[in-house]
């Protein structure tokens, strides 16, 4: 009976320990799990397979390190995407470590070989637009002058003398959009601002804590497609063909996961065992 | 006069951006660009102030030697270091290769990432003590909880393989993730919205001053 007061009482850095324990061993692991490719993530990927090479795809990075773990595979896995489909990316941001974060992605994605052999050229086939304040009223400004609202990218080089975006005016020149999200301003931003107004096609992804907030707009249509946290990026990583990080760490968060549910289920073990003990 | 001209401009911006976004044709269009601009400017300068704002509050945690006051000189250390590597770099400061991408690479992005993943542990721990079958409510949350973490995970599916297409756990998260929780996530906004409209129409009338006077 002491043990299991003492478990019901048990110091929180031991549960600090076990979960440090469960998120880091498994990283040193390579184990082949199963990934299902849900609906949500199946609709995305079909929706980006349905645009030509060519057609022009808008990235806006809207978080920062913090979220990195879950959003930074989901970055590095959609620019390998686009790039492999020959898409042209514009990667922008609504929160100011956006934009570095995507360099960060690109960083890792052209050093592949693959992708080198495309030999890939700035302002060509991809360009990054940077940061602007303003929130929501960057995209409502977007809709009617992207030109206006970024008119230099994120080196300094005058948007309108960037290849790539000669004749991309507003929404109606970019074919499809991409959003990762970790709060706001994000998705639902983007929803409300680009979505309702212009009929942009959006699809996204966003952390696990967020992910459910976004649902409802799944199900309405004015979302295609959702990447709900690190499960979210592994599923997208399985339906592209290039498994990478976000499967890799899957162990690790599985783990995770099944460690919080013993605890939750020993501590209610203990809960009830005791208080049966104290009735009698 | 102090008090009625912030209501005045509030009341003109707010009815103007109204009926901009429900009229999107001329001349009341017109007026769309023009706010946008003024917000863009104003988004600006609060950038600029926040910044002051900090090294404000750092500062004075600094001077009266408050607790964790030496955490403040880190601040205003990281602070410039940043500013004055991002200006001597010039243009292209944020690109790899230079000096402030590697500052933020090595630097910023491990600190900021280890920041929010001390999270996890806290959810760890809330979750130990807070998710008890203690009544009917709390047994239902409890058991969608379990549901949701192990079906989100491909530790789910070897659980659950055996059992028929359906009613494996994957299958239950995503029921659970697109009924019960959306329909409960589209009333909380719905709820949300309405009150949005409600406070905002209080502020535009004038009858919720709060924000220009501190009544």
């Amino acid at each position: 009976m002491k043990f299991l007061e003492k478990l019901l009482a048990v110091d929180r850095r031991i549960i600090f320990l076990f979960i440090a324990i469960a998120v880091a061993l498994p990283l040193f692991f390579v184990v082949k799990l199963h990934i299902e490719v849900t609906p949500v993530v199946r609709n995305l990927h079909n929706a980006l397979e349905a645009l030509p090479p060519g057609s022009k795809v808008l990235v806006s990075l809207d978080y920062d390190p913090g979220s990195m773990p879950e959003l930074q595979p989901m970055a590095e896995s959609f620019f390998r995407y686009c790039f492999n489909r020959d898409l042209k990316v514009i990667i922008m941001g609504l929160w100011p470590n956006g934009p570095i974060q995507a360099n960060v992605a690109l960083e890792v994605v052209l050093k592949e070989p693959e992708i080198m052999k495309k030999n890939l050229k700035y302002g060509i086939d991809y360009v990054n637009l940077g940061y602007t304040a303003g929130n929501e009223v960057v995209i409502e400004r977007m809709g009617s002058d992207i030109p206006v609202t970024f008119p230099k990218d994120y080196s300094g080089n005058k948007t309108e003398d960037l290849p790539l975006m000669k004749g991309v005016m507003n929404f109606n020149n970019i074919d499809f959009v991409y959003n990762l999200s970790a709060g706001y301003p994000g998705t639902v931003e983007w929803v409300l601002f680009a979505v309702d107004p212009y009929k942009v096609k959006l699809g996204a992804g966003n952390t696990a804590v967020q992910a459910p907030q976004i649902y409802p707009y799944l199900n309405s249509g004015q979302l295609v497609g959702l990447l709900g946290g690190m499960k979210g990026g592994a599923e997208f990583e399985i339906a592209t063909g290039y498994p990478a990080k976000a499967v890799r760490y899957m162990f690790s968060q599985s783990v995770a996961h099944a460690v919080i549910c013993l605890f939750i289920l020993l501590g209610n073990f203990a809960y009830f065992a005791t208080r049966k003990k104290k009735g009698s | 006069m102090r008090r009625e001209i912030p209501l005045a401009i509030t009341a003109i911006v707010g009815f103007a951006l109204i009926i901009v976004y429900f009229i999107p044709h001329p001349p009341f269009n017109a007026s769309k660009d023009f706010f946008e601009d003024l917000f863009f400017i104003i988004a600006a300068f609060a950038i600029w102030l926040g910044c002051l704002n900090l090294l404000k509050v750092n500062a004075d945690k600094v001077y009266l030697k408050k607790k964790g006051w030496p955490f403040s000189i880190v601040v205003w250390f990281g602070f410039f270091l940043m500013v004055i590597v991002g200006f001597w770099e010039g243009r292209g400061f944020m690109n790899p290769g230079t000096t402030f991408y590697y500052l933020y690479d090595k630097l910023y992005y491990p600190l900021n990432a280890t920041m929010f993943s001390i999270l996890a542990f806290f959810v760890a721990s809330a979750s130990y003590r807070a998710f008890r079958a203690r009544n009917k409510e709390a047994t239902i949350l409890l058991i969608a909880a379990l549901f949701v973490m192990l079906g989100r995970v491909p530790f789910g599916y070897y659980l659950s393989s055996w059992l028929p297409e359906g009613w494996r756990l994957g299958n239950i998260t995503d029921w659970i993730m697109d009924f019960p929780q959306t329909a409960a996530q589209r009333a909380i906004m719905i709820g949300i919205a309405l009150g949005i409209v409600s406070s905002s129409l209080r502020v535009l009338l004038g009858l919720e001053r709060t924000f220009a006077s501190g009544e």
